[in-house]
């Protein structure tokens, strides 16, 4: 699935010789097991760091193996891990999406109040009204030719104005009719696994096959990875900039709903620095940053590990749950660190 | 190969080569304004079907504007661009290559990152019945249309490791397996081996059977002559002659670029350098001794005197752009000393190096050294802000004043001291960067190709140029690939070979013949490619056989140049 590794790039000149006979059509080079291990370390490298903490932590503390501490573990990370597919997506066409937390939190707040009508227009009314700003982001950056960081940092505000306006600066808290359907969507489970859980691991496959395998995943590569020749190249470059962002949207009031439906309310200080954490679970996962490299698993991994991490502190009773930023603003330092001097190891292997 | 290659869309012009047809790409009376420059300027020209019409012209002269006129990237000011005789507006260049026009542009334009089958299918990948991408279909495919080509490479391997030629073919592979009538070419040969370009014209041949018109844009007159069956000529953004390109005589093409009598370029001769030497001074400016540096300098010894240009030859490879890049104390060396006017560099560093007065003009401008955003004034007094500002203040009077002085001395062509430098052509942005350092009064100057990519008669100025700098007393080391700048250009000439000195060209010596016995091992026309080790590259590299064998990740091959003074890949033929 993951076929972008992610590298850091040189230029364009080609790295230092890799075979002696690069001119064969690629016979299936034998490579020393070392460095097969390697490279599956570098497209993997989360998912090895996710295991390693994961099987560490359930020696030590035995609660955190236990299926329930798993099921809340999952669902509380399947908000962020909706919310960081959208991100995926728009970093990798090399482009950034503040406005997500507060688009998250706004989307809960409207589907709360909307959910009144019956669970279609809980649904209905925060996708339209966010995925309206997420199209607003698009036509800006990819018509107007604005950064999106300024754009989205605007629409960030803005929504969260909207959000208090609407709220009556917090005062008024729409509630979730208790036993409606749109409640079960939010609190129902199978096995126990909340339907969160499924629908974010439905839209992570689905969201891995648009990447992978369709032309509008390709564009979104290829716009990352150089604007101007995809431009060149006649790729619809605008219309992909402009649908990625109303995606993001989209995928952050989808988020948000769910949220509302599992909390019955519409709480409005939610998603404060959501955009952080799926920024970071993004590039945890491999993805760069500088776009036109990335993968939809690796974000999957990265949401998981932030919330292991969130999980473990609070398992370590002892220490103030107010580090768990700083142990995942560590992690993202090394795993960068670790990238970088793979990717340059494996080109002078 | 079916479905992606192009079928003849004019089957009754199909192999009628250069035959009167009915125009399948025309501009009429197209006018393409900038802000204080009319790029194009009532500009007519058509393209048949099945011929294969070059386009020729100064920097400047409005090829690039009229090309993206064509291509959808820019849109007229006024006038029209017809498509099988429809007039058509061209927005994007998507619409351009739904009418069937297809580009390769003189910069690679592919996406590096990915591999090179996905940029070949970019935009029109195959499908498999759910719709999905059909991967092993797209890898296969790729091979199959890259076997056409000549070049063989794993389709999944991510375009930057390629090499920059391997690239180019990538891009042709993309541009001809559209479905294009009309295929248009910018300068495609300036990064290629002249075996690829070989590939390239059995291409061109083949599209010209399938009667497919293509635009050649191209300053190398042997290309030209070789491949073109007609030529349209444009000259300060206007149309100047299309005609038959056979009958017309070399000197007569260049006297209609450049717009100067042909009796001038014939005295002039077609480079700008005075036909007599410099008196150089009897101390020498320059001294290094014994540069080294692990696998790509060996033991260089050159010396530089006073009001000579010297000229510092080799093949691709050979160590000439490491050796000036070490003299400025941009390359890190393991051995060696500089000395400037007897004072010794303790460590060359690029800040050490200016301070004793050597100057460098990087080989890649727009990467080394142009700001395209900023003006022609900020540009040139950049490497000079220190000495034009008093505590930290930047007097703009001298600046001014020295801005003022350097476009006149090196003519300069722009609107105002505060055009933005990218929007100049390559000839004045080159004299830009030349203004740039020449403000810092340097001993030494290091030119590193100073005309490359620049336009005909931009290069004979900033080659009389150099003239005027050695004979005011300047120190010149010129590294050129072009053999006739450097043999017209240089007092003497130092060879390089494998990272090391091969031998030195001095007085009468310096002539072609002279310097390609040394450059090709005194054997001319006995070598392979890939014989010869380029500095960078340790010693053991496997021969090659087979004429598709090609080497992507190595250096360009450091290639023996044929008896007949044909130069190696990546070079201006003024011819």
């Amino acid at each position: 699935m993951n076929k972008t590794t992610p590298a850091t790039v040189p230029a364009a000149e080609a790295p230092a010789p890799l075979k002696s006979a690069p001119s064969r059509p690629e016979p299936r080079p034998e490579r020393s097991t070392g460095s097969r291990i390697g490279e599956l370390v570098q497209r993997q490298g989360v998912l090895a760091v996710l295991l390693t903490v994961i099987l560490i932590a359930s020696f030590v503390y035995p609660t955190f193996a236990s299926l329930d501490n798993a099921r809340g573990v999952t669902v509380q990370a399947s908000f962020l891990a909706i919310v960081a597919l959208g991100m995926t997506l728009v970093i990798i066409t090399g482009g950034i999406d503040l406005s997500v937390g507060s688009v998250f939190a706004l989307g809960g707040v409207l589907a709360a109040w909307a959910s009144q009508w019956g669970f279609f227009a809980a649904l209905l009314v925060p996708l339209v009204v966010c995925g309206a700003i997420g199209l607003v982001n698009g036509l800006l950056i990819a018509r107007a030719n604005m950064a999106p960081f300024i754009v989205t940092l605007a629409s960030l505000l803005a929504a969260r104005g909207m959000l208090l306006a609407f709220t009556d600066e917090g005062a008024t808290t729409y509630l979730v009719p208790k036993d409606s359907a749109f409640a079960e969507l939010g609190q129902g489970s199978v096995w126990g696994f909340g339907y969160p859980i499924l629908i974010a691991l439905a839209l992570f496959g689905a969201g891995g096959l648009l990447l992978q395998r369709t032309s509008f995943g390709q564009t979104l590569f290829a716009v990352g990875g150089s604007s101007d020749a995809a431009t060149l190249m006649g790729l619809p470059v605008a219309r992909t900039k402009i649908l990625v962002y109303t995606l993001s949207g989209l995928l952050a009031g989808l988020a948000g709903a769910l949220n509302a439906a599992r909390l019955s309310s519409g709480v409005t200080i939610v998603g404060v620095g959501m955009e952080l954490d799926a920024i970071s679970a993004v590039v945890i996962g491999g993805t760069l940053l500088i776009g036109g490299a990335g993968s939809i698993s690796g974000t999957l991994w990265g949401v998981l590990l932030l919330a292991v991490i969130q999980n473990l502190i609070n398992q370590i009773g002892s220490l103030n749950s107010s580090y768990q930023s700083v142990v995942s603003g560590g992690f993202l330092i090394v795993v960068v660190v670790a990238q970088r001097y793979l990717a340059r190891s494996r080109r002078t292997t | 190969m079916a479905p992606t290659h192009a079928t003849p869309p004019h089957p009754e012009t199909a192999g009628a080569g250069a035959a009167v047809a009915e125009p399948v790409l025309e501009a009429r009376s197209v006018s393409k304004r900038f802000p204080g420059v009319v790029a194009l300027d009532d500009v007519s020209f058509a393209l048949r079907a099945g011929e294969v019409h070059a386009l020729v012209g100064e920097n400047g002269a409005g090829k690039s504007t009229l090309i993206k006129v064509l291509t959808g990237v820019y849109q007229s000011d006024e006038g029209e661009v017809r498509v099988s005789g429809e007039p058509v507006r061209l927005a994007r260049p998507f619409e351009a290559q739904q009418a069937g026009i297809s580009t390769i542009y003189q910069e690679v334009n592919l996406v590096p990152l990915m591999s090179v089958a996905r940029n070949i299918f970019l935009g029109r990948e195959p499908k498999n019945r759910f719709g999905l991408i059909d991967f092993p279909r797209m890898n296969r495919e790729t091979t199959e249309l890259l076997d056409g080509f000549g070049v063989r490479v794993d389709p999944k391997r991510p375009l930057h490791t390629l090499g920059i030629g391997t690239q180019q073919m990538v891009a042709l592979a993309r541009a001809v397996s559209v479905q294009a009538q009309v295929v248009i070419m910018d300068e495609p040969t300036s990064s290629l081996e002249p075996r690829e370009v070989e590939t390239l014209f059995r291409v061109i041949e083949n599209l010209r059977g399938q009667g497919i018109a293509v635009l050649y844009v191209s300053h190398r007159m042997d290309e030209l002559y070789r491949i073109c069956d007609r030529v349209t000529v444009l000259r300060d953004g206007r149309h100047i002659h299309t005609g038959e390109l056979s009958p017309l005589e070399r000197m007569q093409l260049v006297s209609m670029m450049l717009g100067r009598d042909m009796a001038e370029v014939r005295s002039d001769g077609l480079t700008g350098f005075a036909a007599e030497g410099h008196d150089a001074a009897r101390t020498p400016v320059l001294t290094a001794t014994g540069l080294d540096r692990r696998h790509q300098l060996h033991d260089i010894s050159v010396e530089l005197y006073a009001g000579e240009v010297l000229g510092l030859g080799g093949l691709l490879g050979s160590g000439r752009s490491e050796t000036a890049k070490a003299l400025t104390g941009a390359l890190p060396l393991d051995g060696g000393e500089i000395t400037v006017d007897g004072k010794r560099i303790g460590r060359p560093t690029p800040a050490a190096a200016i301070r004793a007065g050597i100057s460098m003009l990087p080989e890649d401008r727009k990467a080394e050294g142009i700001v395209p955003g900023l003006s022609v004034r900020e540009n040139i007094v950049l490497a000079a802000m220190p000495r034009l500002s008093k505590a930290g203040i930047v007097s703009r009077a001298k600046q001014d004043r020295i801005v003022d002085i350097f476009m006149k001395r090196l003519r300069i062509k722009a609107s105002s001291p505060e055009q933005k430098v990218g929007e100049l052509s390559g000839g004045n942005q080159q004299k830009v960067l030349l203004a740039r350092w020449l403000c810092l009064e340097p001993k030494v100057l290091l030119l590193d190709e100073p005309t490359r990519g620049i336009d005909v008669g931009a290069k004979a100025e900033v080659q009389s140029l150099i003239d005027e700098l050695a004979r005011e007393g300047l120190a010149v080391l010129l590294i050129s690939s072009d053999i006739e700048e450097l043999i017209e250009g240089a007092d003497r000439i130092v060879v390089l070979r494998g990272g090391a000195v091969a031998g030195e060209l001095a007085g009468d010596e310096v002539d072609e013949s002279r310097l390609l016995e040394v450059l090709a091992d005194h054997t001319p026309g006995d070598h392979t490619p890939g014989d010869h080790t380029p500095g960078a590259v340790p010693a053991d590299r496997t021969p090659h056989a087979g004429r598709s064998d090609r080497t992507p990740d190595a250096e360009p091959a450091d290639r023996a140049p044929e008896p007949g003074g044909k130069v190696p890949a990546g070079q201006e033929d003024p011819r």
